[in-house]
């Protein structure tokens, strides 16, 4: 009989892992921290501030109009979101109420661009845990989206859209009809997502029971949003606290009840199809704006029409329309006044006025130029917007003058960066690989 | 840029094909930070597929990879982590400016950000844009192509 | 019906020291040493219910001469209620320091790190006070209004 041998007592001690700042599954740039032992995560450190660009400070170098450049590149999945919140801010600082027609394709655009956050958070997460063919639909879907956004602000991503007052020009022809093709196509492909993802197995093991945080530590983190909503709290901006036309439509708010990752992506995918709803009653919803006369006669493009005037050549040049360019299409005067507030001292004179006569030119000047520009009144406000992240808040201080005196935007997704040392710990260390997916950080957002 | 004047026929040959090799299986190391990134995964994506120029595969390690495509705004805390990762790369090795703030800082000219990362490491090619269009990264990509077949190979 | 920042004086008359009411956000200014004392308050007390902290931040007033220099202002939220509440601490240059509220709101943590990184305000409590947003070999605090908007501090590379 062979006497079984002394195993030696091996002296353990736990590992350090540094997962980031550069590495395939961390969307954007954090470093994770993690003390490991064999695979379990003891405990884990969470650093940020890898994509700081500074826009608080940005903020304060300008007007208040060449910082909305800046708020697209917070969030940038979702940016008419960002653009909304930061207009929307400042209208309270005035005490300004746009025209309806402007509110409502604020809430399409919005919308629209909650439904491209959500592809992109879903199908980047589901191609960490292997399913690369779930991307390719996500993001063919995007594309459908991004084309149509295209159509309307003539960008894809970095679009600049609102203004204080409205929204850049109006919407062109035949978008009803594009956008409810584009919805019926993203329809086709969430459909066939879920048929792919929600009952698989391996996904339903990898997702459900991992990353679970309790309703009491949400509240306590401040977290908000489609997290939040997944613990069980019913709490939505739009429904709370509804701003711009949300308390016209009925939709649904998606709330969850153990708040892993598997009733996250459960909340998301149901979230896109009420804002699809919310976009398709918007559109049946939405009034038209105020027409103005055309003024028929002689057209020369604008242009032209400067130079001869320099000339002194002004015989028949007064009373003539000016052509402006055709990117400034949704900007001419006869829909000027649907999609922008008539006050003056806020938002810029249709451009045909600027071009033929001197009040309109006079208004264009007192508002770009150095020194003068718009003035909110002395005084603070804080407005929160919901982002597809959660509770997206601008707090704006203005002293009088033209620049912004402080600018401060409360990200999201900072807070649920600060509570995710509670969600990994104890679990595994692949299991922080979908659980950092569903928490969807944007670093422009958390970093500013 | 031919640099092969001065050998023979059978050697600018060789040349030749080795880059013709080198080009059309670029291994690519996406070093993604900010916004640049979405339409770097919409490039690579069905719709303006990156794949037909035999780019498409990313390779997560710098050790395996020849083309580094710098993705986003990098800051003044992220600049040594891009330093370290272009000095563990292996020869030959290309880098691709991708985006306006990695060609010259953009508008983000304050206390934080890198004015453009060839203060850093050298670049082979700039992709300007805020961001750019897909259809500008793929002519990038060809600028790229042509570059590294017209060089002079080491192997 | 007296809103909630008239019932905060009513409850606490000596320490709250203004009371605005801008655009319907319902603001008080308290004093520095009643801040833990009021912020365990309006967490417990059923009225006011405020169980979420939103936001916590700060503002310099170097240009238009406040004295005391810097502002703290939190923003509190009710889920159950559906009220919100900003309260602002005001703090003398020299003296910037403010009561941590980690031990009330775990997310005060890393808010509190970025006011320190930001502005250079202490925060008395708190567990482990270093910078979240820049580097630590950064000497400064960027959002001061003194400090210049591109200044630049590489750890490699040239200097312009």
């Amino acid at each position: 009989m062979t006497t079984t041998p002394e195993i030696k007592k091996t002296r353990t001690e736990s590992m350090l892992i540094n997962v980031g700042p550069s590495h395939p599954a961390m969307h954007g740039i954090v470093r994770i921290i993690a003390e490991l032992d064999g695979e379990k995560i003891v405990s884990s450190d969470v650093e940020i501030g890898y994509l700081h660009r500074a826009f608080e400070k940005s903020a304060e170098q300008g007007g208040y109009l060449q910082v909305i450049p800046y708020t697209d590149r917070l969030n940038y999945v979702s940016p008419l979101i960002n653009n909304v919140g930061y207009c929307l801010a400042i209208e309270k600082l005035f005490g300004l109420e746009i025209t309806e027609r402007a509110k409502y394709i604020r809430v399409i655009m919005s919308e629209i661009s909650r439904v491209t956050d959500h592809l992109t958070c879903v199908g980047a997460s589901a191609m960490e845990l292997g399913a690369f063919t779930v991307f390719l639909y996500m993001i063919k879907a995007r594309e459908f989206l991004y084309e149509l956004i295209e159509e309307v602000t003539g960008a894809r991503l970095t679009i600049s859209y609102t203004r204080v007052g409205g929204v850049k020009g109006d919407l062109p022809k035949g978008f009803a009809d594009k956008c409810r093709n584009a919805i019926l196509e993203t329809r086709k492909i969430l459909k066939e997502v879920d048929e792919l993802l929600t009952c698989n197995r391996i996904f339903v093991d990898r997702m459900k029971d991992v990353g679970v945080i309790s309703k009491e530590d949400a509240l306590a983190y401040g977290i908000t949003g489609p997290f939040l909503r997944s613990t069980g709290v019913d709490y939505d901006v739009r429904r709370a606290s509804p701003y711009l036309v949300y308390n016209r439509f009925d939709f649904e708010v998606p709330v969850g009840e153990h708040g892993d990752n598997y009733d996250r992506y459960l909340c998301r995918m149901e979230e896109m199809e009420q804002s699809m709803r919310i976009v398709e009653q918007a559109l049946r919803d939405m009034p038209e704006g105020p027409v103005l006369l055309d003024t028929e006669g002689n057209v020369i493009p604008a242009a032209e029409m400067a130079d001869q005037g320099k000339l002194g050549r002004i015989e028949g040049l007064p009373g003539q329309t000016a052509a402006v360019d055709p990117t400034l299409e949704g900007a001419h005067k006869e829909n000027y006044a649907s999609v922008e507030t008539d006050n003056k001292r806020i938002a810029l004179p249709p451009k045909e006025d600027t071009y033929t006569n001197i009040e309109g030119l006079m208004n264009h000047f007192k508002m770009i130029m150095m020194g003068h520009g718009i003035r909110p009144p002395k005084g603070e406000a804080y407005f929160p917007v919901e982002g597809a992240n959660g509770e997206l808040g601008f707090y704006v201080v203005s002293d009088g003058t033209d620049k912004p005196y402080r600018v401060r935007v409360r990200p999201p997704c900072f807070v649920i960066m600060a509570a995710l040392p509670l969600m990994i710990n104890g679990g595994m260390f692949a299991d922080i690989v979908p659980t950092f997916g569903s928490v969807n950080m944007i670093g422009g957002e958390m970093d500013r | 840029m031919k640099g092969n004047e001065s050998t023979g026929f059978f050697t600018s040959t060789i040349n030749d094909m080795i880059g013709w090799a080198r080009k059309y299986s670029i291994f690519q190391y996406p070093f993604v930070t900010a916004c640049c990134g979405m339409e770097y995964m919409a490039t690579a994506c069905s719709h303006y597929d990156v794949d037909r120029f035999g780019a498409g595969l990313p390779r997560f390690s710098p050790r395996q990879s020849d083309v580094l495509f710098v993705v986003g705004t990098i800051s003044h805390k992220l600049a040594p982590v891009l330093k370290q990762i272009y000095d563990q790369m292996t020869d030959p090795k290309w880098v691709v400016a991708f985006g306006v703030c990695t060609c010259t800082g953009g508008f983000y000219d304050n206390y934080a950000t890198v004015m453009g990362i060839d203060t850093i490491i050298p670049v082979d090619v700039y992709i300007p844009g805020c961001p750019p269009r897909p259809e500008n990264v793929l002519d990038g990509l060809i600028k790229l192509q042509e570059k590294i077949q017209n060089q002079k190979q080491e192997y | 019906m007296p809103k909630l920042h008239e019932k905060l004086k009513e409850r606490w008359p000596e320490d709250v020291v203004e009371l605005h009411d801008f655009r319907g956000d319902e603001t008080a200014v308290i004093k520095r040493e009643s801040l833990l004392r009021i912020a365990d308050f309006i967490k417990r007390d059923s009225q006011f219910d405020l169980n979420v902290l939103i936001d916590l931040t700060a503002v310099d007033g170097l240009p238009l001469k406040w004295k005391p220099r810097f502002e703290v202002v939190y923003h509190f939220y009710s889920t159950a209620k559906n009220h919100r509440l900003r309260l602002k601490v005001r703090v003398e240059q020299e003296d910037a320091v403010v009561a941590s509220l980690t031990g009330i709101w775990p997310v005060a943590n890393w808010f509190e790190r970025e006011v320190w990184d930001m502005f250079g305000i202490r925060f008395e409590g708190h567990p482990d006070l270093k910078r979240i947003l820049m580097y630590e070999e950064f000497s400064g605090h960027p959002l001061r209004k003194d400090y210049p908007y591109n200044k630049r501090q590489p750890l490699i590379g040239p200097k312009n």
